[in-house]
């Protein structure tokens, strides 16, 4: 058994420019990301017949929303038979795996799948108002944390890492070996942010934000979109590439929707969508090639790597110590681009894009040595989560 | 904008309404299922461990434990300067129900998992916000 039967496949990626303070519209950045994965496919604008985005019109403040599907549908005209975004769903690529049913129960051929952001520049700009107070008050799902001063996501995650921290002994020292990683990667991918050497004492001496997760674990936000192409796999044939497979994908649940009533606060909804994910396919996870897992904050990370079963519950410090591992070079080499945390907080869709750079070996600089064929892509985290498995083909 | 003291006040809602008011009276109240008698939070019209309906807010006892914690160092709101503890309190009257809350009257460097707190009101406006402090013998 595999994803939608095996009917949905990725033709195509585009990604916008990407930086800081770019001072371009998100709409701006999805329509060139969109415009280069169509061409990218080998496809036109008339083939397109659906969207899907990510989290689409949600009142949200800070450049978080840069496009909705109608904003793309409007500037290029398109005919389209199927559209979805929605901000209730599994991790960011929630309407993306809509996508691969909506095309596989035959409701499309070719749907432009797009994230958007312009944090940087919206930031910059003075529209960053949440935090600071123009709200009233605290409602929906900041009403339980605002008035406590919970207001960052570091705040809590870093709860969550605390505990775990206390179960397991995982270091901070531990847990910069990844970021470190990241870093070093990024150097080697001239799209990222952020691409110095990073070193332990940079690591451990930067400011603190949240204890125990300091600057270097919270990603930078920034400027860009990124775009997926997904087809129906008959209409695959005879376009740029050989398609990748959506070989299994993970989106499931096991709990209320919140950040502290996990009955076991040292997992995450991550563990739900990954248990899911391998109950659908023979893949395990020794045949994963490499990973791009998400790293909003570099905890998420770690809670991917077990989750996926790259480590028992538990033991991910003594994962991440064994650095050579997850190197360019290694046997499981994860975020090859420099993650969220170096690379820019393309909020999600920047890993499946990496992943899918990875399997057709457009990675220049930073493309993984040894041959890829199985990806693993771990998106959200905390609440909500969802995962997928890529295979080349040919 | 939060108010004078500079906090951000919750839209009280008709769920959370005891919840934000109880501690005008010296109570923490906290959603309760009238079937199977589990604890509920953040309050929500039905309980999720047996489907009953029949839910509705409670005294709880206002004591717990330290779940997890963070100490927060960046400035977010004028109310809050850093360093600060939030931390997740597991009730003492059924410890998988926690709430998100603010630790006060420590010191940052000695909170631990598992440390006794108690509740402790911080009244501004129309709500009492229900901190925790440690439990001093
Ligand atoms: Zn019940």
């Amino acid at each position: 058994m595999t994803f939608v039967d095996d009917r949905a496949v990725i033709t195509g990626i585009g990604q916008s420019q990407i930086g800081r303070r770019i001072g371009r519209t998100g709409i701006d950045l999805a329509l060139e990301a969109s415009e280069r994965a169509v061409e990218h496919a080998g496809l036109s604008f008339d083939d397109i017949d659906g969207v899907a985005s990510y989290p689409g019109p949600v009142n949200a403040e800070g450049g978080f929303v840069g496009a909705t599907t109608h904003d793309v549908r409007d500037a290029f005209g398109l005919k389209t038979r199927w559209h979805v975004s929605g901000v209730e769903t599994s991790g960011q690529i929630g309407t993306l795996l809509d996508a691969a049913a909506a095309v596989a129960s035959g409701r499309a051929t070719h749907v432009l799948c797009f994230r958007s952001v312009w944090e940087a520049t919206a930031q910059a700009s003075g529209r960053a108002a949440a935090l600071t107070g123009k709200m009233a008050r605290a409602s929906g799902h900041s009403e339980f944390r605002l008035p406590f001063g919970a207001a960052s996501p570091a705040n809590w995650i870093g709860m969550y890492a605390q505990r775990y921290m206390h179960e397991f002994g995982l270091t901070r020292e531990q847990i910069g070996k990844l970021v470190i990683n990241g870093r070093r990667n990024a150097g080697l991918n001239p799209n990222a942010i952020y691409r110095d050497p990073m070193t332990m004492d940079d690591y451990l001496g930067a400011r603190l934000i949240s204890w125990p997760l300091g600057l270097y674990d919270c990603d930078v936000p920034c400027d860009g979109a990124t775009a997926i192409i997904v087809s129906r796999r008959e209409a695959s044939t005879g376009l740029n590439n050989s398609p990748l497979a959506i070989e299994a994908a993970g989106a499931s649940l096991a709990e209320r929707h919140t950040w502290d009533q996990r009955a076991d606060l040292t997992t995450m909804a991550s563990h739900d969508a990954a248990d899911s994910m391998w109950e659908t396919t023979k893949l395990t996870p020794g045949d994963v090639d490499f990973a791009t897992l998400y790293d909003g904050f570099s905890y998420l990370t770690t809670q991917w790597i077990e989750a996926l079963g790259f480590c028992e519950h538990g033991k991910v410090g003594q994962f991440l110590d064994e650095e050579d591992r997850y190197r360019l070079d290694g046997e499981l080499p994860i975020n090859p681009h420099g993650g969220q945390l170096s690379a820019g907080r393309l909020h999600g869709y920047g890993f499946l894009h990496e992943a899918c750079v990875q399997l057709w070996r457009e990675g220049g600089d930073r493309q993984i040595a040894k041959d890829v064929e199985i990806a693993a892509v771990g998106i959200g985290g905390g609440p909500e989560a969802g995962c997928m498995l890529l295979r080349r083909e040919g | 904008m939060s108010n004078q003291s500079g906090r951000m006040l919750p839209e009280v809602t008709a769920e959370s309404r005891d919840f934000w008011t109880g501690g005008f009276e010296d109570e923490l109240r906290i959603y309760r299922c009238r079937a199977c008698r589990g604890w509920i939070h953040p309050p929500v019209g039905a309980c999720w461990r047996c489907h009953s309906r029949d839910v509705g807010p409670e005294v709880a006892s206002g004591t717990g434990k330290v779940a997890a914690y963070t100490v927060n160092h960046h400035q977010w709101f004028p109310a809050f300067p850093p360093p600060y503890v939030i931390a997740a309190v597991e009730l003492d009257d059924q410890p998988d129900v926690r709430l998100t809350t603010c630790l006060v009257e420590c010191d940052v460097d000695a909170v631990e998992v598992g440390m006794a707190v108690e509740v402790v009101f911080d009244k501004q406006d129309d709500v009492a916000l229900p901190f925790f402090r440690p439990v001093t013998k």
